[in-house]
């Protein structure tokens, strides 16, 4: 009969990582981007620790990843490490192994406990081609004005209805801001577009820009036809009060 | 091939606001990790050759090819020649690009494919024969060769459904027979010249004739407009014949030899959506000659050239630095049978101990297998399943076939693998070879329950299984079976269906053995596209007109649509579908591929066929063709007639540990 399998050793080292979703990249599913991760980190031979049993894998776990084609500034993962090493060098080693466009924009030692516990709500920044400043205002102030929007969803489980109002603390028409990256640019050519900004509040189901839009259609009749595009620009703990993302790894920082 | 100078945009930025509205969209994209970025023009501004290099399936399939990878990187490697890469679109992506005007795009840069000089097109298999027509057609290319202009770009097909280019005869403008490293080469050379001289015509051809002269006057490389096809009136192809002064009877297939100076793919791509092969794979040698009956592999790919355990350890290195790939293969028709197989096994497994690199052996031979090699293929990370291919249900079929492998070799082999730790054997086996009886189909119950048997019996335990895995037999192209009778479809499923009730019936084995096969009915539209002629393009057609994509895909491929397709296009000449694919040929027969040298000797495949058909009568028959690489030569007509020759170890080298840097 087979040996069973060696035990491995837990990881000496934790590092959070916080990385980008860009330009064409974007499209890059979940699942595409664990493994396309898991290769560079072989490439770039970061000393990853394994799960013991047959079936080995790399101690990588992930939060809150966007959905396919939203860009991001702001998605985070950790990496179980067999030996410590310095977070600066695991940036600058990873970040070179990815392609570009999947962007390591910081590692950090882990201050322990949960990431995911840290990671309370998402700032999105949403573009709406064709559509006036004046025409979304409208809708919003429409949207804001309820306590409770239904929108329907094809999940795994089946088409499932939810509301998408509870999860939603700010969201304003903005004007075109110098700090969007590329990954949420309007497409070349087109006129007038519209920029949202919301900051949602993660739960179950996790509401999506794209949830908040189809409630903008249903409480406000914007245009279904629409080809919007999505960007996380943070997604860290929420300050209820002010309506802000705060940094999740800051408190790594500190204690750093 | 345009000539106008107008730059090539990119329909990137039209593409991408819809690429949220179709399945992965990922996969049109590009972007892969060690792919090439070049200009469309050179700064210098010399003279560029552009070709798009496409595999005819989804890209999930066609991103791991080894031969358009290999091609890509030969290629780009010149500074004055540029490669891309496109792929079969989904159909709702292909809906969307209809729609918004989007034509077939590279997923390098997404230039129009219509935009380069070249358009490639590797052919595994005949199956992605619409999938040509759907990138022709959303590309803006005439579907017809003969309404081509100056403006189109060359269609040229390649891969081994290339060595019977016939039904696509009026969709492509040119097809080359084998390895093709170094034809690629000399053909971006002849498009070269014709650019510096000003793309001329010539003696009453247009410009793009002349071209296409250029290539078929060298004998490298065929066109099939300048051959008529001329027929009997029973159907049968009376004569094929250049029809143009310069043009070679015959065209030959290209070997590459020395496979040791060109280690490719050296830059291995690496995509980020999910495809069916994730590993790094390394061709160990080319070509094969246990000479199975069946096999066009196997035929049309000799001699065998080995590459060196050194610069396989090499690329194995390289091709995991590169790419991060956890798992790498020793890829070739049967990787047994490296000369340092051993060798390369314990020192590759020595240099990745301990590390998380696994090492996978495809394609073993029941007589090459050894638990020694087994073991060093499994000393880091999981132990796969064996597979074994008999092919062949009974001792008779496996005579047939010149599959020599016997019923002790194989029950031997098991009780080994089961006595050492494995649970799990698959087997191979096809039905319908020729002069096969439905006692032969079931003789593949009865091997399943003795393997079951003795692994019971030397493991000693009740939980070991085993999988029957059953292809149908497609006669093909430069092989002994070429002119067989392929089995019609009702009967392939009545045996199939036999031979699974027998294991059924059977409760002591039932749940221990499972069966893995289609139904006939793919296998024969596979028969009449890898036998077929010219006659057969208008089939093809006319089940694309009907919508057919995808068809080596079970959930888009439909028999009625070919059925249908087959009689229309075929109604008024006097062959059908049942004429080529379960009709036997005789030995007079002008075959469609017979001005294609493969290097065979026809009247050798004759021969090899009757001592088949010899071997399938009388048990007593010495009909067995050994292998060249260790008993004198059989004169197939390879070597001599292509000037190759065997090349094999053993070289005496071992591979060092690697250096910790």
């Amino acid at each position: 009969m087979r040996d069973q399998p060696e035990q491995q050793a837990p990881p000496v080292q934790r590092l959070r990582v916080r990385y980008a979703k860009r330009g064409r990249l974007r499209f890059t599913s979940h699942r595409d981007f664990s493994r396309a991760f898991e290769r560079a980190v072989a490439r770039a031979r970061v000393p990853v620790a394994y799960s013991s049993g047959f079936h080995r894998h790399p101690r990588i776990s992930y939060a809150g990843a966007a959905p396919t084609g939203a860009a991001s500034e702001a998605e985070y993962l950790e990496l179980g490490l067999s030996q410590e090493c310095d977070p600066a060098e695991v940036r600058r080693s990873l970040d070179e192994a990815l392609p570009p466009g999947l962007d390591v924009l910081d590692v950090v030692v882990s201050a322990g406990g949960s990431l995911s516990d840290l990671l309370e709500a998402s700032l999105w920044r949403t573009r709406m081609p064709d559509l006036g400043a004046e025409d979304a205002q409208e809708a919003v102030a429409g949207f804001l004005a309820v306590d409770e929007v239904l929108v329907e969803r094809m999940t795994k489980k089946g088409l499932r209805s939810f509301d998408c109002r509870a999860a939603v603390v700010r969201l304003a028409v903005v004007p075109e801001g110098p700090e969007g990256s590329e990954g949420a640019r309007a497409p070349a050519g087109s006129g007038t577009c519209a920029i949202l900004e919301m900051v949602l509040r993660h739960g179950t189901p996790t509401v999506r820009p794209d949830d908040v839009l189809a409630g903008l259609r249903s409480t406000a009749g914007l245009d279904a036809s629409l080809a919007p595009t999505h960007e996380r620009l943070a997604q860290g703990p929420l300050d209820t009060e002010a309506g802000t993302v705060g940094d999740p790894l800051v408190l790594n920082r500190d204690t750093a | 091939m345009p000539s106008t100078t107008a730059p090539v945009e990119s329909v990137f930025p039209r593409l991408e606001p819809l690429l949220a509205t179709v399945q992965k969209p990922i996969q049109y994209v590009g972007g892969e990790l060690n792919s090439t970025q070049k200009p469309w023009d050179a700064e210098d501004g010399s003279t560029r050759v552009r070709w798009a290099l496409m595999y005819p399936d989804a890209y999930e399939v066609g991103l791991p090819n080894q031969g358009v990878q290999i091609l890509y990187e030969v290629l780009n490697e010149r500074d004055w020649i540029l490669a891309e890469r496109t792929y079969s679109v989904w159909p709702d992506m292909e809906q969307v690009m209809r729609v918004h005007g989007i034509p077939q795009f590279t997923v390098d840069h997404h230039r129009p494919v219509r935009a380069f000089d070249l358009l490639g097109i590797s052919f595994a298999t005949e199956l992605g024969y619409t999938n040509l027509l759907t990138a022709l057609d959303l590309a803006g290319i005439p579907l017809h060769a003969v309404d081509r202009g100056d403006e189109d770009p060359v269609v040229l097909a390649g891969g081994h459904s290339a060595f019977n280019p016939e039904p696509v005869a009026d969709f492509i403008d040119a097809a080359v027979l084998g390895d093709g490293e170094e034809i690629v080469l000399a053909i971006s050379e002849v498009v070269r010249e014709w650019k510096d001289e000003g793309r001329p015509g010539a003696d009453g051809r247009s410009p793009r004739e002349e071209l296409l002269h250029r290539l078929a006057s060298s004998g490298a490389v065929y066109v099939p407009r300048f051959y008529d096809v001329d027929y009997l009136p029973d159907g049968r192809i009376r004569r094929v014949a250049p029809n143009t002064p310069g043009v070679p009877w015959r065209v030959h297939k290209h070997t590459l030899m020395d496979l040791d100076s060109w280690p490719y793919p050296r830059k291995p791509l690496v995509p980020l959506a999910e495809t069916v092969h994730e590993r790094y794979s390394v061709e160990i040698f080319r070509g094969c000659t246990r000479g199975c009956r069946f096999c066009q592999a196997g035929m049309i790919t000799r001699p065998v050239r080995e590459r060196s355990i050194t610069t396989i350890g090499e690329m194995v290195e390289n091709g995991i630095r590169r790419t991060g790939f956890e798992e790498v293969g020793l890829l070739s028709l049967s990787s047994a049978d490296h000369t340092e197989i051993g060798e390369v096994a314990k020192d590759l497994a020595d240099r990745y101990d301990g590390s998380n690199v696994s090492l996978s052996l495809p394609s073993t031979r029941v007589d090459a297998f050894n638990v020694t090699l087994a073991n060093e293929f499994s000393r880091n990370g999981r132990r796969s399943g064996l597979t074994f291919a008999p092919e062949g249900g009974s001792e008779r079929m496996r005579k047939v076939i010149n599959k020599m492998v016997t019923e002790e070799d194989l029950i031997r082999t098991v009780a080994t693998a089961y006595s050492h730790g494995w649970r799990q054997v698959k087997l191979y086996f096809m039905c319908g070879l020729p002069t096969e009886t439905d006692e032969d189909v079931l003789g593949i119950a009865d091997l399943a329950k003795k393997v079951i048997a003795k692994g019971r019996e030397v493991s000693g335990r009740h939980d070991i299984r085993c999988t029957v895995s059953i292809g149908g037999f497609v006669p093909k192209p430069h092989t002994p079976f070429q002119w067989a009778a392929q089995l019609d479809h009702e009967t392939t499923d009545a045996r199939l269906q036999r031979l699974r009730d027998d294991v059924r019936a059977d409760r002591s084995v039932a749940r221990a053995i499972g069966f893995r096969y289609h139904d006939g009915r793919p296998g024969i539209v596979e028969g009449l596209l890898s036998r077929g002629d010219r006659r057969v393009g208008a089939v093809i057609e006319a089940v694309w007109r009907d919508g057919g994509r995808f068809d080596g895909w079970s959930e888009h491929f439909s028999f009625d649509r070919w059925t249908a397709a087959a009689e229309q296009a075929l109604a008024g000449t006097p062959v059908d579908l049942d004429w080529y694919t379960t009709r036997e040929r005789g030995y007079t027969e002008v075959l469609p591929w017979d001005h294609l040298d493969s290097g065979l000797d026809k009247d050798w495949l004759w021969e090899d066929w009757q001592d088949a058909l010899l071997a399938g009568t009388d048990p007593e028959a010495d009909s067995e063709v050994e292998d060249c690489r260790w008993t004198p030569c059989y004169d197939c007509g390879v070597c001599p007639q292509l000037d190759t020759e065997i090349q094999i170890g053993p070289t005496g080298q071992r591979l060092l540990p690697l250096s910790v840097v």
